[in-house]
């Protein structure tokens, strides 16, 4: 077992394929954070009154807040006014019209990172809305979205061109009192995708955007808010990876999901950030608020996630269940390999009647790695008939890594029923001398056991993300049996 | 093809093979028999390359070079490929995907190309008729909620897909019913070629009486005991092994 201990070290210890960094002039503000700050903020985006009210009163509540520390997590205190807290490619001034006035350094990024977003124009069907740093700098696919009356935008631009829309639904889901780190990103949001799908409407393709932090220093708080509308379909990706660098980073996003009466919403996210070195210097910091409301009766809400990145991963995809008959979902990866911590899972609050969740968590620690699956199962009075399914599982790779599984269940209504199963392996021994014996080298053979661990997960991916998907843990993965 | 000479190894520091010699050449079917204990699953598993077999003494030569510098990759690489008496299971991979990655690997080491989805499948169709197995069998994941007698099925599948040099069976025959058997048999008389050795581990002879052998050994604490043709099998199968692990209240080593 030793040498192949050995030779699986070597392979987790591969370095981190996305660690370049891009030279860009920015429009970095310069670090703190204050009531002025704010105003700034919300002056050179040319909000609206409403907008900046909002933030302001965010920051205010926030100031009253501590930070949570009921998780699992471990980190040294965070600094928030040795943060700079906006941060915006030059370029943006003119506001690129076509991907032809990009900075061609920026989108040699993109290529680097594996986004040409030229060819996904014409090959892959995928509107991506490119976020580099806190602004969208371009956004494709977007005349033939707006033929069906779909709204696909920077949130930027959404306050400026559709403030209704973005009053009536911004906070209604994540209030800006949720936790502490919404809070803050209500309070400094930059940037972020905005969608609304109009009734009856199928969207035709998956939408996408890409994530990426770039400039030293600074925070990173993307607010995305995706709007439903009666009887409509949207299924939307989101990936993401961050350059290499030596201090930590903290990225503290919120998104927020409205599906009304018969409409479903499918939010898939493949996260790839700097997850730090092998001693675990460095790497980002991922505390992240999702939550989905299913508001509608028949409404359905589904969160998919394949977690490798980030030294700290803090997020739990929530469904609350309102409409009668309304499901929800989420089904989760978490891999933590070196030193890299999660604490993740999800949240699934009944409130309507006959209302089903199901959540499938796969977990997977390496190395030094700390891993928790989190969830609460609420069933409220009103929650008659009401059914939830849960399945986590755990597989431990090596002797060094840990994985908790903390399941909270609340049942207020005697018809409502919730399973819980949970189980936790070590990658077997006498299924890597299978492989191995069949001529497969030791990291392929880990590789299939660990895809193999994650199928029921990848399965919900679309093929385009399922694929990038197990290439991820093919490298992120390979490695560390004990 | 494959010379083993003194060997000794132990597990978990007990010894289990204590100065084994064997000499098989190409084109020859060897039955390596013995009570339980007596070290003949050890026998496979070392020429496999399990880890945990430690090798105190003693050279195995494959082919003339030296067999215990390989690892478990390495060794199936070169044309050694074992079929287990208790085949794990992976849940989540499908066995038609990890047969691919298993003949893909194999090619790309013999520097041939690899097969692609639909070539492949026009091959496994062929072998699993051979082997009278249900094509469904692909698309289950690998060894899980297959029967005792699939498992084993499976096993020789590989066998006749992967055409090994030297093929090691330990305990194919366990557990089967009288038509499997002849099913498992036909398959590894498939197999018998003048560019290969078959060595087949079993503690009974009833296999031998459709797979018949070239030589027959009897491993009896740790080493060969005996060696002869198919006469001994039979011999064997009305005397016993007549060994002190035949005796009860004797403890067997698990191998």
């Amino acid at each position: 077992m030793l040498k192949e201990a050995t030779k699986l070290d070597e392979l987790v210890s591969r370095e981190y394929q996305h660690g370049f960094h891009t030279d860009l002039e920015t429009d970095t503000l310069s670090q703190g954070l204050n009531e002025a700050v704010i105003r700034l903020i919300s002056a050179k985006k040319e909000e609206p009154e409403f907008m900046l009210d909002w933030r302001l009163q965010a920051y205010r509540h926030w100031l009253t807040m501590r930070e949570p520390g009921w998780s699992t997590i471990h980190h040294p205190p965070i600094d928030y006014q040795a943060i700079s807290y906006y941060s915006a490619p030059k370029s943006r001034q003119d506001g690129p019209q076509s991907l032809a006035e990009v900075d061609p350094e920026l989108l040699r990024t993109y290529e680097k990172l594996g986004v040409p977003l030229q060819e996904r124009e014409i090959l892959a069907g995928v509107a991506v809305d490119a976020v580099f740093d806190s602004v969208s700098v371009a956004t494709t696919f977007k005349a033939k979205l707006g033929e069906l009356g779909i709204i696909f935008c920077s949130f930027s631009e959404a306050v400026r061109e559709h403030p209704e829309l973005v009053r009536q639904y911004l906070g209604s889901v994540v209030p800006y009192t949720d936790n502490y780190f919404a809070s803050l990103n209500s309070a400094v949001f930059s940037d972020g995708s905005f969608c609304y799908i109009p009734p009856g409407v199928h969207c035709p393709m998956e939408l996408s955007t890409y994530f990426r932090i770039n400039a030293i220093n600074t925070g990173q708080f993307e607010r995305t808010l995706i709007i439903a509308d009666r009887d409509s379909y949207v299924s939307y990706l989101e990936g993401c990876t961050a350059p290499m660098r030596d201090e930590n980073q903290l990225h503290a996003a919120v998104v927020e999901l409205i599906a009304l009466e018969n409409a479903q919403i499918r939010y898939a996210t493949v996260q790839n950030w700097y997850p730090g070195d092998k001693e675990g210097r460095g790497g980002i910091y991922n505390f992240v608020t999702k939550r989905g409301e299913c508001r509608g009766d028949n409404s359905r809400i589904s969160w998919t996630q394949v977690e490798t990145g980030s030294a700290i991963t803090w997020k739990y995809p929530s469904v609350i269940l309102r409409g009668d008959n309304a499901q929800g979902e989420f089904h989760s990866v978490a891999l933590t390999n070196n030193y890299q911590q999660a604490d993740t899972g999800t949240k699934m609050i009944h409130l309507g009647r006959n209302t089903r969740s199901n959540i499938v968590s796969k977990g997977i620690s390496a190395g030094h790695g700390h891993n928790a699956y989190r969830g609460l199962v609420k069933m409220a009075k009103s929650a008659v008939g009401a059914r939830n399914y849960s399945q986590c599982d755990s597989l431990l790779l090596g002797d060094k890594c840990a994985a908790h599984t903390f399941p909270y269940i609340e049942v207020k209504h005697p018809s409502a029923r919730v399973e819980h199963e949970a189980t936790t392996s070590r990658i077997g021994e006498d299924q890597l001398f299978y492989c191995q014996s069949r001529g497969l080298s030791a990291e392929d053979a880990v590789s299939m056991i660990v895809n193999g661990f994650c199928k029921e997960v990848f399965q919900e991916l679309p093929m385009e993300f399922a694929v990038e998907a197990q290439k991820l843990l093919g490298v992120s993965l390979e490695g560390s049996i004990g | 093809m494959l010379d083993i000479r003194n060997l000794h190894v132990s597990v978990d520091g007990k010894p289990i093979l204590k100065g084994l010699d064997l000499s098989v050449k190409a084109g020859e079917v060897h039955a390596i028999m013995g009570p339980n204990g007596s070290g003949k699953s050890t026998l496979a598993h070392v020429l496999a390359g399990r880890e945990g077999y430690v090798v105190s003494s003693g050279e195995i030569l494959y082919q003339g070079s030296n067999l215990l510098e390989l690892n478990v990759e390495e060794r199936a690489q070169q044309g050694i490929l074992l079929a287990f008496q208790y085949p794990v299971e992976i849940p989540g991979v499908a066995n038609v995907y990890f047969l691919k990655a298993a003949l893909n690997a194999l090619r790309r080491h013999r520097g041939l190309p690899e097969l692609d989805a639909i070539d492949f499948l026009a091959l496994i169709r062929n072998k699993l008729k051979q082997m009278e197995m249900d094509e469904s069998l692909l698309y289950r994941p690998v060894n899980q909620g297959f029967s005792g007698g699939e498992k084993k099925r499976n096993e020789i599948l590989q066998m006749v897909l992967l055409e090994p040099t030297l093929a090691l069976l330990d305990e194919s025959d366990s557990g089967l019913d009288i038509d499997a058997l002849k099913v498992v048999a036909a398959g590894i008389n498939g197999l018998r070629s003048p560019q290969r050795a078959i060595v087949l581990v079993t503690h009974y002879q009833r296999l031998l009486d459709y797979v018949v052998p070239d030589k027959v050994h009897v491993l009896a604490d740790g080493r060969i005991a005996r060696s002869g043709g198919r006469e001994l099998a039979i011999e064997l199968e009305r005397t016993g092994y007549g060994t002190p692990a035949d005796h009860p209240g004797r403890q067997a080593a698990t191998p």
